[in-house]
């Protein structure tokens, strides 16, 4: 997590001549930037842990997979909500058409994974451009609402079309071609897991570049205080609307990944629940902290599998009870076992 | 034609006294509160089993199912969601759906997850017919007990001394408390009506819109529908937003049954596009 700018941190500095202070002042933010934007050791760890549970886990592919999937979702939601402060339920939007778009993209035009991957985010990307205006205006509420009904207009229309979209059967009968090398994609899953890892690995230092960027300090000035952003001679909107963009894409590579490694794509991509579930991973790992999206997924879908199959029917109870306790506690104590006891702030 | 109109009246009606509570508390307290359908479903339910185990008329469990749901809400405010208001809403949304999912597990585990059937008695079966409109007894009843509800509600929010503190402790509650208003109380007070209006409207609901496990999650959206395009601060916002919905959603699954709950959001959104506050909001208020 980066640490916020502190202007009273340089003011100390200030005291000779004002000239002086000025450019010590100037020099000390841009060290402040450039020291968060630094490499640590643990994310070098964490990127060749990613890399090492591919080669050193094979029998986990599909599991692999979905979680590989599952984090490049969380990375596009925690990039508005969690360094833009855009609260959204309906995320889902963006993972369905991309979905959608790699799925039909393969079938009637062009089998390359590759192209269709492009095709799939700029069409997620197009949609992300299309509803931006709705989430310029209005309370968090109306925002939550906004995304919402997206979500589920989309998922009607898909319904509605079901002789181009498959319907509530799905769309059968994708055939997704080899991979540059000729790497065809094998029932095991490993050729797919690899490609869904490095798309993530890819999209995952894109992020980074991006979020410590001016653009991206400029996002979390605007989440922090919309209002001073703009008074500073930021373009809240402008940004707003080209990082819900980015996101829209990222959300949509998602989306295509899903359908490309499985060759199959329902009514289920748009669905409200993947909307929730994958604020949940956002919210478990942590947002505004890019590697929140890639443990949270991690997390989440292990303790999905270990309650799911301990009580198949009622996991979802378990879940609810981790969210209420999760919120009553607070995420940062939840982790830190040792203030449990202490009186909060 | 008429008939439509008058079920989605009927409809309209059942789901302004299912989301007036949420649109107060929102409006109150400004917290989102995803599980406002929990407690509609646990009025349901009440009606339920206690016209099945006790044989109780239907008559006599509504008031029942009120007074049970509002003292879970009021139980539930006191340890739960109080020191929720000061979070981030984020938080809040997180928090009331993950009571939403033990909502929905509990009961499934419990009960079954059957659709439940209340039998109603003979006297609001059937149908009057004025001419060529036929109107469903039940449906009438409907009708008459929400618009009576409605009433009601506006007259104490406007008319007695509770209602005049309540305003006020929405409008700012730092000035309220600082002018001996005891805000925690109208709160709790507050919170328990609402969600025992939820349960009221779960009991006459549960005929028409249906009870099983996932009825919260079902009309989560509806009823967020009702408080977000009505606005948060009068009782006629949430009641002229749940009969438009209610008329849209009878008239487009009638019509239009494939694409009936996309006219529902697609309305939503131009709305909210056009007042992103709402239709109703008070000037002055926040």
């Amino acid at each position: 997590m980066s640490t916020p700018l502190r202007p009273g941190a340089a003011t100390p500095a200030a005291v000779p001549p004002a000239g002086a202070a000025d450019r010590s002042a100037g020099i000390d933010v841009r060290q402040a930037l450039r020291r968060d934007a630094r490499w640590r050791w643990w994310e070098i760890a964490l990127l060749a842990a990613l890399a090492a549970s591919w080669f050193g886990l094979p029998g986990h592919a599909l599991l692999g997979n979905e979680i590989a999937i599952l984090a490049l979702f969380a990375l596009s939601l925690d990039l508005i909500l969690g360094y833009a402060g855009i609260v959204s339920l309906g995320h889902a939007a963006f993972f369905g058409v991309g979905a959608y778009g790699a799925a039909l993209f393969a079938k009637h035009v062009l089998p390359d994974p590759l192209v269709g991957l492009v095709v799939a985010m700029a069409a997620a990307a197009l949609l992300g451009l299309l509803t931006s205006p709705l989430i310029l205006r209005g309370t968090d509420l109306t925002r939550l609402m906004v995304t919402l009904g997206v979500a589920a207009v989309l998922y009607e229309l898909a319904n509605r079309f079901d002789q181009i979209t498959g319907g509530a059967d799905g769309l059968q009968g994708v055939v997704i071609g080899p991979l540059p090398g000729g790497l065809e994609f094998d029932l095991a899953g490993r050729v797919a897991w690899g490609y869904s890892l490095a798309v993530l690995v890819l999209a995952l230092l894109l992020c980074r570049r991006l979020v410590h960027s001016p653009f991206g300090t400029g996002l979390q000035a605007l989440r922090d205080n919309r209002l001073r952003a703009s008074a500073l001679g930021l373009n809240v909107n402008a940004r707003l609307v080209a990082v819900y963009a980015i996101a829209a894409a990222l959300a949509g590579a998602a989306g295509a990944l899903l359908a490309q490694t499985t060759g199959f794509a329902s009514l289920d991509v748009l669905d409200f629940h993947r909307s929730a579930d994958v604020m949940l991973v956002v919210v478990i790992g942590g947002a505004g902290w890019l590697w929140g999206g890639v443990l949270g997924a991690i997390a989440f879908k292990l303790l999905h599998d270990l309650i799911a199959s301990w009580t198949p029917q009622y996991w979802t109870f378990w879940l609810g009870l981790f969210l209420v306790v999760l919120m009553l506690v607070g995420r940062e104590r939840l982790l830190r076992p040792w203030t449990w006891w202490r009186r909060a702030p | 034609m008429l008939t439509l109109l008058f079920d989605g009246i009927a409809y309209g009606m059942l789901l302004f006294v299912l989301a007036v509570g949420l649109a107060v508390t929102m409006g109150l307290m400004n917290f989102i509160n995803l599980a406002h359908g929990a407690f509609a479903m646990a009025g349901g339910y009440a009606t339920v089993l206690l016209m099945q185990h006790f044989d109780l008329p239907f008559l006599a469990t509504l008031p029942l199912a009120f007074l049970i749901t509002a003292a879970a809400g009021a139980l539930m405010e006191r340890t739960l969601y109080r020191p929720m208001y000061a979070k981030p809403h984020l938080d809040q949304v997180l928090f009331s759906i993950g009571l939403v999912f033990m909502a929905v597990a509990a009961v499934d585990y419990l009960l079954g997850s059957q659709q439940q059937f209340v039998k109603l008695p003979a006297f609001l079966q059937g149908r009057l017919d004025f001419e060529a409109v036929g109107i469903g007894k039940y449906r009438l009843f409907i009708v008459v007990v929400c618009a009576l509800l409605a009433l009601a509600l506006q007259w104490v929010l406007a008319r007695t001394r509770f209602g005049s503190r309540l305003r006020a402790a929405v409008d700012d509650p730092r000035v309220a408390s600082g002018l001996g208003i005891n805000v925690n109380r109208v709160f709790l007070l507050t919170f328990a009506v609402g969600s025992g209006l939820a349960g009221l409207g779960g009991a006459l609901g549960a005929e028409v819109l249906g009870l099983d496990p996932t009825f919260p999650l079902k009309f989560m959206i509806y009823f967020l529908i009702v408080v977000a395009v009505g606005g948060t601060s009068s009782v006629t916002g949430p009641l002229v937003a749940a009969l438009l919905l209610g008329i849209a959603d009878v008239a487009g699954k009638y019509y239009a049954p494939k694409i009936g709950a996309f006219i529902v959001y697609a309305l939503m959104i131009a709305i909210l596009l056009w007042r992103p506050q709402g239709l109703f909001v008070r000037k002055g208020a926040r």
